[in-house]
């Protein structure tokens, strides 16, 4: 693994790598990079399965992470690469031609994150919600909470606790 | 509103143009009416006893307590023996279990579904996500009470409720029917436009007629 | 012979990437609904398919009737109140949503899982398997007319049910493997009442593969049918053993072994044939390594020792930044888990890859043109998908 990035780092600017396990790596790509990388990886250094794409989202940042975490079986390894995208321009460049499956993943992160991949077939059509007019749900300033006290009628009678002060009333109740 | 619900000019395999309004061509308009008793106590009070021992299910596991219809089905827990039986069609139903929690998804395919059960037709709300939420109180997706939605005749609590519990439940439904409480397609006849305001509510892209059966 | 030649003459015109071109006015195709209510359906999902005749040209899955926004939940819950819910995300066999929960949280808290407890997680994990694919083999023979097989391995798996409630108080969902360890040990006596259900689930698959596999019927329908080319494997993501039916023996298990799976003995089942005969038949056969394995586990397990490794104060419980992604072979393929923290109390982020994702999406919407309408069923249920794990 070390070799690996050692060599993909004189070719790529790869940033703020971490070798969470001897077999799994996280690097950080420029977003203009990221197909190149990819392709590269996909051809030449066996990481030939796409496990998942999907986006987290720093709020605080006003970034999106894409993250892209591919598998090589051959040798048993995983590598993650981040990218980062600004929020108010949340478009990023599809990756349907190498996978046809990153397609649904693409469908999904439009939907549930807002982040457009022009070009990718069907990146437009509703995937798994109906008629959804408010901001994109996987979003951190969506308040899924306050959505549902607003959209959804409550049966009166249902106490929410908050969980750290209700555990600690009935299960420390000598810690201060 | 989607395409193929907008009125428009078809041309059939043999030539011939004709205009096709789908909302008002392919749906009954008229809405549900209630139905009164039987002209006698005794006569109703039979019709009630043939009723509770028939209990069809309708075959759509809306949530996971689907899961829980299997062992139903089968020698283990059996509810053939009392009389309950799962048809593929609602058509061909009279009890709608609606399994576990309801996206909003989902509830519009309920209602379509409920819709064209035929009269008199009992629901049972399956696990706590139907009463109050359960432990999706916070989603965005789901209901949180199904009775705003749909007249429910019985709840079966539990996450989830095992098969002894649904065997229980539909006793219990069985002893409503014949006391003649199971009152809910009446109910929904009656108080038709709270529960379509109600669930237009909740389904923000409403594209179906009012009525559909 | 063929038993059925059907009449092409009407059928469109196919464009040089291999799909179908067809023009819906033209009134020679109808659109087809199967599902979401549909007994010939897994689940509750459902597809669009268009036909001409009764051959289907043109596909699309729908999904979201199941949709919770669990990964949305997560966010506002602490990792201690994510471990009950996380288990609702696959219904027939949700203990791999909670072992790789627990074992993402481990990673990135710095805690290790005690030696008993990743005994009785993998025990666990394969009792879950035998489960998941006993309701598959019913639901393939269901699928395909044969309903009597779904009323014994419905059996069957109901005897494995009576063992997981013994072993963690319920039926479908379990709770059991919390990050830490697992909530608890065997019960006095376990082994010998597994070993008695191990032995009615074997004769149970006897009786399958006598009244199933060597059906003529079933054979006509299956073999053949539905076939996953090679080359689409990669293309399509596809993992488990819709993978090892094409010949491609990728098993989580014996390439990338996590909790005691190194010092189990086991091949992973594999076939050649990639049609849907070939994946129930390694699912099957799949059965007998999974009863295998639990009696290997059940033999060398330590029967005494700790069974939480210390975890902190949940209600206090931080973890700092960083990510991991943690996967596990379950009865379908790749489970896995992609955690994010960001060093508060709650998951930054938290993204479920179901191996239904890639499955009942992509692949099928291209391995559905050209079936027969009566076959849908047959090749849906072949890839073993649940679609609650799609949209989570």
């Amino acid at each position: 693994m070390r070799a690996l990035l050692d060599s993909l780092k004189s070719l790529y600017p790869l940033d703020d790598i971490v070798l969470q396990r001897p077999d799994l790596a996280f690097a950080t790509v420029p977003a203009a990079q990221v197909r190149g990388l990819l392709h590269h990886l996909k051809e030449r250094e066996g990481f030939t399965h796409l496990v998942l794409l999907t986006a987290v989202d720093w709020l605080e940042d006003g970034m999106f992470q894409l993250t892209y975490l591919l598998h090589d079986r051959a040798r048993a390894r995983d590598l993650g690469l981040r990218t980062l995208i600004r929020r108010d321009r949340a478009t990023m460049d599809g990756i349907h031609d190498l996978w046809p499956t990153a397609a649904t993943y693409q469908r999904e992160l439009k939907e549930m994150f807002g982040i457009d991949f022009p070009g990718s077939p069907g990146v437009d059509d509703p995937f798994v919600l109906e008629g959804w007019t408010d901001l994109p749900p996987y979003r951190r300033d969506f308040d899924t909470k306050d959505f549902s006290e607003r959209n959804f009628n409550h049966r009166e009678g249902r106490v929410t606790h908050d969980p750290a002060a209700h555990m600690k009333r009935h299960l420390y109740p000598d810690e201060a | 509103m989607r395409d193929e619900l907008q009125k428009r000019v078809v041309k059939g395999p043999d030539g011939v143009e004709f205009e096709v309004e789908p909302l008002k061509d392919y749906y009954c308009e008229a809405p549900p009416a209630e139905h009164p008793p039987a002209y006698l106590k005794i006569v109703e009070d039979l019709f009630n006893w043939a009723r509770s021992q028939s209990l069809w299910i309708l075959g759509f596991g809306t949530g996971c307590g689907a899961i829980e219809m299997r062992p139903l089905m089968t020698p283990r827990f059996d509810a053939y023996r009392y009389g309950v039986q799962w048809r593929p069609t609602p058509r061909q139903s009279n009890l709608f279990i609606i399994s576990g929690y309801l996206s909003v998804k989902t509830l519009k395919r309920v209602i379509r579904s409920y819709e064209q059960m035929q009269n008199p037709k009992y629901v049972v709300g399956l696990g706590s996500c139907t009463i109050n939420g359960g432990m999706y109180w916070d989603s965005y997706n789901t209901i949180k009470r199904l009775d705003d939605y749909l007249p429910v005749d019985l709840y079966i609590a539990g996450c989830m409720p095992r098969p002894e519990a649904l065997l229980a439940g539909f006793e219990t439904l069985k002893h409503i029917i014949r006391e003649g409480k199971a009152e809910g397609a009446n109910l929904y006849a009656r108080n038709f436009d709270w529960y379509k305001a109600n669930q237009k509510k909740v389904i923000h892209d409403w594209d179906m007629p009012d009525y559909n059966w | 012979m063929a038993l059925y030649t059907p009449d092409r003459s009407q059928y469109p015109a196919a464009l040089p990437d291999g799909s179908l071109e067809f023009d819906l006015a033209s009134g020679k195709y109808l659109k087809l609904w199967q599902g979401p209510q549909h007994p010939g359906i897994t689940g509750n999902m459902s597809l669009e398919l268009t036909v001409c005749g009764d051959e289907i040209v043109h596909a699309r899955t729908h999904v979201g009737y199941l949709h919770r926004g669990f990964e949305k939940l997560m966010e506002r819950r602490t990792f201690i109140q994510c471990f009950p819910i996380v288990c609702r995300i696959c219904v027939p066999e949700p203990d791999f949503n909670e072992y790789c929960y627990a074992q993402a949280v481990e990673e990135l808290a710095g805690i290790e899982a005690p030696e008993r407890a990743r005994w009785i997680r993998t025990l666990i994990l394969e009792m879950g398997r035998i489960n998941s694919y006993m309701m598959y083999l019913g639901g393939q023979a269901g699928s395909l007319g044969q309903a009597v097989i779904g009323q014994w391995t419905t059996y069957g798996r109901d005897l494995m049910l009576d063992r997981f409630e013994e072993l963690t108080g319920a039926r479908i969902y379990h709770m059991f493997i919390l990050p830490g360890g697992v909530r608890d040990g065997l019960p006095d006596g376990f082994e010998t009442r597994m070993e008695e259900t191990l032995r009615e689930i074997e004769r149970i698959m006897a009786d399958v593969e006598d009244v199933m596999f060597h059906n003529a019927v079933f054979k006509t329908r299956t073999v053949g049918q539905g076939i996953i080319r090679p080359e689409w494997i990669e293309d399509y993501g596809v993992t488990g053993p819709n993978a090892r039916a094409a010949g491609v023996v990728k098993d989580v298990r014996k390439d990338q072994p996590y909790l005691v799976y190194p010092e189990l003995d086991f091949e992973p089942v594999s076939g050649t044939d990639s049609d849907v005969f070939t994946r129930a038949d390694v699912r099957r056969r799949d059965v007998h390594v999974s009863i295998d394995l639990v009696r290997q586990i059940l033999a060398r397990m330590p029967k005494d020792g700790p069974l939480m490794a210390k975890v902190p104060n949940v209600l206090h419980w931080k973890i700092p930044k960083g990510e991991t992604y943690v996967r596990g072979e379950c009865s379908r393929g790749e489970y896995g888990y992609y955690l994010v923290t960001d060093g508060s109390g709650y998951p930054r982020r938290v993204n479920v890859r179901g191996p239904s994702y890639t499955h009942a999406m992509a692949l099928l919407e291209k391995m559905i043109v050209g079936v027969n309408i009566a076959d849908v069923a047959g090749l849906m249920v072949s890839l073993h998908t649940y679609p609650p794990e799609i949209e989570r």
